[in-house]
């Protein structure tokens, strides 16, 4: 796959459907076969300060991976790479490799824009733009090009759809989206990320803000995105990984402590840390 | 137990009782001040204000009739040009302040010189543009005196911008940067019509100050008792008119510059609530 040259194609050449990739859910296995990134000593520094020490782990293609942690662990910090939000502030500065697709996204000569029409993110606080639901969901294809406007209607009720928003708002397209509340919201949010059928999709505590039945629907979402697209999200919640993912990372001071699939970390943790956390002696 | 009064907690009852009167009475003295200027200005104003004030030029002393035309249409443009001076850099120079100059020294130096010049006396900006614009050129006009005004604009709009960009939350502009946006179009879409209420708001206030402004324009748009044929000459306007007006020993000049008056304080007053009535509606969203 030569994958930076995917960022060039015009909207249309990008496919509404994805093939599924084959569901790899084997319990027990610890190595992750099609690897859609591989994190090879991730190093991040906050102005000097070291906040991530030689991460190490491969993400699944199509599948959920969960980073969990304590506050502060730098999972935050760790996720911001993979779309090199970091760029944004002066003095972060990422070290080492973070390959996707066997291209190193944070070396140089990797176009931040390019990386982030591939990679979309979900913020812990929904983040509606100040326009209509439809323009909220149109503004990342518009980004891409102008297209047909059938086209770009179809896409934006695909993705409404996609995000199970559809039905909700499908009579009030033209309204501000600044007024839905706050579970659809996030899931507006989520529609104007799939839209641009991104190859991955990060989820910074995409639930944190929502109550119980609003975190639930985004559960469902995310838990029908497997195969369509790679995620990882951030949680506080462990309910939420052992729920949604099938792989699992445990954070801890800026160091991976341990990661593996889902079952066997929350079921056999192999680090003390790891146990102690996820039994909630600490954190 | 029954709780009984000491001495102690008499004395303080005494001091609260004691300090609510005097602000109350602070406060009232503040609002009969202001009721009183406003009632005089409205009445004395009124009196002076019918059909030929909006439409004819001003008379000789002496003689009856006549009107403010010019200096209202007057006062008008040069504000309008002003603002058309003053928007687009203190727009500018906001976003300079929010999005790239928050660390530098650059940009704390012009925050530093900003918020001195919101309280510059006008009076100077006057004499200022006097000495660049008016003894260079040998002539009053409207052009020098719209700068005058722009200048006392600027760090307004300037700082207005600045805050109202920054109360954009951090993770609109990731989200719109996340999804593939370069910067500009992050500022053009999605910030600038977040922040555009509260933006209007500051330029309708900086609108609404420098249209009373008297000082900056009597070194440089001066006055004229005619329409205005360019900018390049001095144009008539309210305020230097009302200052003129007033100080005249014509017991019909003196009214005029009565409704001089009540047509400016009208004209800020509601700028001041289009303005406030704006911030209102971006409150929900």
């Amino acid at each position: 796959m030569t994958p930076m040259h995917r960022a060039n194609l015009s909207p249309a050449d990008i496919p509404l459907e994805k093939p599924p990739l084959e569901p790899t859910k084997a319990p027990g296995r610890r190595k992750v076969k099609d690897a859609k990134i591989s994190v090879r000593g991730l190093n991040f520094f906050y102005d000097g300060k070291q906040a991530l020490f030689d991460n190490t782990l491969d993400i699944a293609g199509g599948e959920v991976t969960a980073f969990i942690g304590p506050s502060g662990c730098g999972k935050s910090t760790h996720i911001r790479c993979y779309n090199r939000m970091y760029d944004l502030y002066k003095g972060q500065r990422a070290e080492g490799e973070l390959l996707m697709d066997g291209v190193n996204i944070i070396g140089a000569g990797v176009s931040s824009l390019d990386l982030r029409h591939r990679v979309g993110m979900i913020f812990q606080k929904p983040t509606p733009f100040p326009m209509t639901v439809f323009d909220n969901v149109a503004y990342g294809l518009r980004l891409r090009g102008r297209m047909p406007k059938s086209e770009l209607e179809g896409r934006v009720e695909e993705a409404l759809k996609g995000a199970a928003l559809w039905d909700e708002v499908k009579d009030s397209l033209h309204h501000q989206g600044t007024n839905l509340s706050g579970g659809q919201q996030q899931r507006l949010c989520i529609a104007r990320a799939v839209a641009v059928e991104p190859e991955v999709i990060l989820m910074d505590e995409p639930c944190s803000a929502l109550d119980p039945i609003a975190t639930g629907k985004i559960e469902e979402l995310i838990d029908g995105f497997r195969g369509r697209f790679t995620i990882i999200i951030v949680t506080h919640n462990m309910q939420q990984a052992a729920r949604v993912s099938d792989y699992t990372a445990f954070f801890y001071m800026g160091k991976l402590v341990e990661f593996g699939d889902t079952e066997t970390l929350f079921t056999m943790p192999r680090n003390q840390q790891t146990e102690d956390y996820i039994t909630g002696r600490f954190g | 137990m029954t709780m009984r009064d000491t001495p102690d907690t008499r004395h303080r009852r005494a001091v609260n009782r004691a300090v609510l009167v005097v602000s109350s009475l602070a406060a009232l003295f503040g609002l009969v001040m202001l009721i009183w200027i406003l009632s005089d200005v409205a009445i004395k104003g009124m009196a002076a204000i019918n059909w030929d004030f909006f439409t004819q030029l001003p008379a000789p002393p002496g003689e009856a009739g006549g009107g403010l035309a010019n200096a209202i249409l007057g006062t008008v443009l040069l504000t309008l040009l002003a603002a058309l001076i003053a928007v687009p850099f203190g727009v500018m120079a906001g976003t300079y302040l929010s999005e790239f100059g928050k660390d530098t020294r650059l940009g704390a130096t012009t925050r530093y010189v900003a918020d001195i010049l919101v309280s510059a006396p006008s009076i100077v900006v006057g004499v200022f543009v006097y000495l660049v614009l008016v003894r260079p050129f040998g002539n009053f006009s409207g052009l020098s005196g719209s700068v005058a005004l722009a200048i006392i604009m600027i760090p307004v709009v300037t700082r207005t911008t600045e805050e109202m960009l920054r109360l954009v939350p951090k993770e609109v502009r990731e989200a719109a940067l996340a999804l593939g946006a370069p910067y500009w179009r992050m500022m053009f879409g999605v910030i600038y019509r977040a922040a555009a209420a509260g933006m209007m708001t500051g330029i309708m206030l900086a609108v609404a100050r420098v249209s009373g402004e008297t000082a900056p324009l009597l070194f440089t748009a001066l006055n004229s008792p005619y329409w205005m044929e360019s900018l390049n000459e001095p144009v008539a306007n309210l305020t230097v008119t009302l200052f003129n007006y007033a100080m005249s020993p014509y017991d019909d000049w003196q009214a005029m510059a009565w409704g001089a008056a009540f047509v400016i304080t009208a004209a800020i007053l509601a700028l001041t609530v289009i303005s406030r009535l704006l911030l209102m509606k971006r409150k929900p969203s």
